[in-house]
């Protein structure tokens, strides 16, 4: 078994549509999170398998969308920093910010560089001492616990040319500002998987618990998606919301304890701006003062400048689930692949770039 | 970002490892799922091993779709 295609099975996939459409009979609305499990239904035509009672909406589980237009403006002045290399995972490079963007930075002569790993960062830091090698840290809870074993790594190796700029977050935290602003009635939450094989199913209880919210812990192949909507159909018409993990192979109730461990001992939960949503308290990881020297918010003396919105960037709207991008009088239009005006449409996980590439339905 | 793709293990030495995906091997680090042994299947996100693919579960869910799908057949 190698775990991917026997979760592509179409005859299998038949066997769970037609249990979602027997089961289903109140109307009901679920997010997926994840911008993972938003290119699956997008890629797989899953929407227009589901019965009409089921209402799918996409959330802000995408790193690279809700990243603030400010923050992307710091990671850009950093790369202007003399003697500093700047390197990010590929997604970031062509989100515009403010003004300019990390790819237009290296073609006006910034040392910016792909890597597929802090592994490789941490290589590049070694084969450069002589320069500042600053690695941009995007990504929630799946992503967080690398980049944390990295600084471990640079601490204890002496990788003193090492520095993170921590633009990470945390994902129970937003579904429950999203939960508090109310602003679209949601059912069930298509929980993220990868985040979940981290931080284990227990913190997604206080949707169930304080908001009545189904809640399934779903893996990323066609029939892991299918199956968690099943799931969240069964709840529902129960009346009996609560948190159970589908993605059984990848995800145990507590987690990875090692990887929150490190995650625990390098980073802090901060404050965080997401896109869209604004501030949310205690959503972010920053740098532990024994890390400090590690930490590029810290040791360097930048100033990203005045933020400014793109206008008519429906961004915001679309990850919060209240528009999707067919809302947006951008999409397609001025705001393609090739010309985004917003992170949504850059990321290969963003709703646009998904909606563009995978069809409109 | 959340995309993680699994991973066959290969060799252990010490916190890193040799996985193969899709025919292609790769170093990755361990450090983040200690326990691995030669042999497990891992999944893999930015070239860490972030947790060991729990092969009964898998056979286990494969089981219940199929399970469904013999529940469905009278229907047609």
């Amino acid at each position: 078994m190698k775990f991917v295609d026997e979760f592509r099975n179409t005859e299998l996939a038949k066997v769970l549509v037609n249990r979602i459409r027997r089961n289903s009979k109140r109307h009901i609305r679920l997010m997926e999170f994840c911008g993972g499990h938003t290119v699956t239904i997008m890629k797989h035509g899953i929407r227009q398998l589901l019965p009409e009672t089921v209402e799918m909406l996409s959330g802000p589980g995408c790193p690279v969308c809700v990243t603030a237009n400010h923050d992307l403006d710091e990671a850009i002045a950093l790369a202007r920093e003399p003697g500093v290399i700047i390197t990010s995972f590929g997604d970031m490079l062509k989100v515009p910010g403010s003004h300019s963007s990390l790819q237009r930075a290296r073609a006006d002569g910034a040392d910016v560089r792909v890597v597929y790993s802090t592994l490789d960062a941490l290589q590049i830091a070694k084969e450069n001492p002589e320069k500042s090698v600053v690695f941009i840290g995007i990504g929630f809870e799946t992503t967080a616990p690398t980049v944390a074993a990295s600084v471990m790594q640079a601490k204890k190796e002496g990788i003193a040319n090492y520095y993170v700029l921590s633009l990470h977050k945390l994902c129970p935290p937003v579904i429950r500002a999203l939960l508090e602003l109310g602003e679209v009635r949601l059912d069930g939450l298509i929980c993220p998987g990868h985040v979940s094989a981290i931080i284990g199913s227990r913190p997604w209880e206080f949707a169930a618990r304080d908001y009545g919210i189904a809640c399934v812990v779903s893996g990323f192949e066609p029939l892991d998606i299918l199956q968690s909507v099943a799931m969240l159909v069964d709840q529902l018409e129960k009346g009996e919301p609560r948190v159970e993990i589908a993605y059984r192979r990848g995800v145990r109730p507590e987690g990875n304890l090692r990887a929150q461990e490190l995650m625990g001992t390098v980073f802090e939960p901060s404050p965080a701006n997401w896109r869209g949503i604004g501030v949310v308290a205690e959503s972010g990881l920053r740098l532990r003062k024994e890390y400090h020297e590690f930490d590029a918010e810290l040791c360097f003396d930048f100033d990203p400048g005045p933020t400014l919105e793109p206008k008519g960037c429906l961004c915001g709207d679309i990850l919060r689930g209240v528009k999707t991008p067919l809302d947006c009088r951008l999409f397609r239009s001025t705001c393609t692949p090739e010309h985004p005006v917003g992170p949504c449409m850059v990321s290969s996980e963003g709703s646009c770039a998904s909606y563009y590439h995978y069809g409109t339905i | 970002m959340c995309l993680a793709i699994p991973a066959l293990v290969k060799s252990i030495d010490g916190s890193e490892a040799e996985a193969e995906i899709g025919g292609i091997s790769r170093r990755i680090s361990i450090l983040l799922t200690p326990e691995v042994e030669v042999g497990d299947y891992v999944l893999l996100h930015t070239g860490y091993a972030i947790n060991v693919i729990d092969e009964e579960e898998a056979k286990e869910t494969l089981k219940l779709f199929e399970e469904m799908a013999l529940l469905d057949e009278p229907e047609g």
